[in-house]
């Protein structure tokens, strides 16, 4: 079928098949015109738009009655990257998000995981009510903990002034405000993790587990030398996809702290909304965009050839 | 599968368990808080008089767009769904069924992969600049296109997995028994691969229904969604937590309906899309 370079047939067996030459002539280019509408919503709506980006990060963007106007400006936004402490912060927020995050994620949903393939059948529940989570707006959950998070009413400080300890404003101290979002992150996407542990753990061959088993190896032994060694590729793909989208965040900090109080919780992706939308220097958010661009890309490729290499050498 | 032997599970169900009520007590408290007067909510207590106010409030109230927004994300959701099941269950199949030159492939599938990685916000500030240029600015019409492309990636990927699995046989023989290859796109291939673009359309409705930050930018009144709607409650100076948690919790339901009606398909897409 590949290649798909079908004989070619007699006029009246085309003319039944396509109903006539011109029929023929559009069935025979089905595979270009199959792709096509994706390649021009690519190329009208992510290459274009990405080239636009460029454009704008050597430039100063500014409006007038209406007009968008562009001025050339070299490399003064480079400059003022340099000079950008809250850019920074932000940079070092969001690495400390990202690892302990995804950390954090990684162990519980691998545990709750195990935890799932050792009850076995009954598990079926645990995974539907465990998927709800992932398919809940963000920016519902920042509303969620938001309540959970108020001073006055919320459930963390209800419960701590029971136990007659201090109440904490667990989004406006600058302690406390980048843990809190990311407390929320972990309770979002561990379900993430566990669902991707859990179907790797399932597809995992029965022989080798039963064969150490009967061989008389421990549970932590059969974990250790038999299950994580198999579990490495889903585990090194789960971290990656999940440090990808943990790097965007985004819902949360908006509706939780505003990036505040100051910038303790300042993270790239809102970092970069606010200097394009609300102070409107779209030319030097371009800048930090394509910086972000480059810096993810460069990112996952040594990441993926890391892992590569580890795979190659176990 | 058992790793730690027959008793394991007399252990692992409580750990489980509390795993699954961590997870669901926040949807509960919301909830309770969505049927509580605002006196109740600020003072914290646990047994008060329920109330459907804050719904009413929420829907009937001539202060509140939450019908409109309600509409807006309904249509918008729907009309993007259409389209990346339709663009992408023809790519999908194009891509993985016929041959093209080897760049070809790469160049299309680097370029969807660096895409899907990189922040939505590095694209959102272009996409203001094109819409206002276009005059789609605050319409439908600029969500409905951009959230076509962010679920392409992900639909084009769960397409071609599903097209992989399915022997070429069925559609050689549909092929030797005189069909075109549109007649066997659409009468053998697409029913075959149905489950696929049921993943592929659930995910993308859910996922635009879900989606803020391209909302939040590229609309300002006519076109806003719900997530952009509950946003605006939590920034007003007196905020009212009734209306806030309602709205809330009105906007998780399809993720409710969708877990419990098409789960089988929604873990394959989620795990296909991250595994690619």
């Amino acid at each position: 079928m590949k290649g798909s370079a079908f004989v070619s047939t007699g006029a009246r067996e085309t003319a039944l098949r396509y109903g006539g030459p011109l029929g023929e002539r559009f069935d025979r280019a089905f595979q270009y015109w199959a792709l096509l509408p994706a390649l021009l919503v690519l190329l009208t709506l992510t290459v274009f738009p990405l080239i636009e980006l460029v454009g704008m990060s050597f430039s100063t963007v500014s409006f007038s009655q209406g007009q968008v106007i562009w001025t050339w400006s070299g490399l003064d936004n480079l400059r003022t990257l340099l000079r950008d402490h809250v850019f920074f912060t932000a940079i070092g927020n969001t690495i400390v998000f990202v690892v302990v995050t995804v950390t954090v994620e990684a162990v519980l949903g691998f545990t709750l995981a195990l935890l799932a393939s050792e009850v076995g059948r009954g598990a079926g529940l645990a995974r539907q009510l465990l998927m709800i989570p992932i398919l809940v707006p963000g920016i519902a959950i920042g509303t969620i903990w938001s309540l959970m998070y108020n001073y006055e009413s919320g459930i963390f400080n209800v419960a701590l002034r029971f136990l007659h300890l201090p109440a904490q404003s667990w989004t406006a101290d600058p302690h406390l405000a980048l843990a809190s979002i990311m407390v929320v992150d972990i309770w979002h996407w561990t379900s993430f993790m566990f669902l991707l542990m859990l179907a790797g753990l399932e597809s995992l061959p029965a022989e080798p587990i039963e064969a150490a088993r009967v061989d008389g190896a421990s549970g932590l032994q059969v974990l250790q030398y038999i299950v994580l060694p198999l579990m490495r590729p889903t585990i090194l793909v789960a971290v990656l996809f999940r440090t990808i989208f943990a790097f965007k965040v985004f819902d949360e900090v908006f509706l939780l702290t505003g990036g505040g109080p100051g910038t303790a919780s300042e993270v790239i992706s809102f970092y970069i909304y606010q200097v394009f939308f609300p102070q409107s220097r779209m030319g030097y958010a371009a800048f930090l965009s394509v910086v972000t661009i480059l810096t993810t890309v460069v990112l996952v490729a040594v990441y993926l050839r890391a892992a590569r290499r580890r795979e190659a050498l176990a | 599968m058992r790793i730690f032997g027959p008793r394991s599970a007399v252990l692992a169900l409580p750990v489980l368990t509390v795993g699954v009520l961590v997870t669901l007590i926040p949807f509960v408290l919301t909830f309770l808080t969505s049927i509580k007067y605002q006196i109740d909510i600020l003072t914290g207590a646990w047994v008060f008089r329920p109330t459907l106010d804050n719904y009413t409030h929420l829907f009937f109230s001539l202060q509140s767009n939450f019908v409109v927004n309600t509409v807006n994300s309904l249509v918008v959701a729907s009309v993007a769904t259409v389209l990346v099941v339709v663009v992408a269950g023809l790519a999908g199949y194009s891509l993985e069924r016929f041959h093209w030159p080897r760049h070809t492939a790469a160049i299309v599938a680097g370029w969807v992969l660096l895409f899907h990685m990189v922040p939505g916000v590095t694209i959102v500030g272009p996409y203001y600049l094109l819409f206002h240029a276009l005059g789609l600015y605050d319409t439908r019409l600029a969500l409905i296109l951009s959230y076509l492309v962010l679920n392409l990636p992900m639909a084009v990927w769960i397409v071609q997995s599903f097209v992989g699995d399915l022997p070429t046989e069925l559609e050689e023989a549909a092929h030797i028994d005189g069909a075109s290859n549109v007649r066997t796109f659409l009468q053998i291939v697409a029913p075959l691969i149905a489950p696929g673009l049921a993943a592929v359309a659930i995910l993308s409705f859910v996922f635009s229904w879900n989606e803020f930050l391209f909302a939040l930018n590229l609309t300002a009144t006519n076109a806003v969604t719900i997530p952009v709607g509950i946003a605006k409650y939590a920034q007003q100076y007196v905020i009212r937590y009734g209306d806030m948690s309602a709205a809330a919790f009105f906007a998780t339901i399809p993720a409710v309906i969708v877990v419990a009606l098409a789960q089988r398909q929604i873990v394959r897409g989620l795990t296909l899309g991250a595994l690619k």
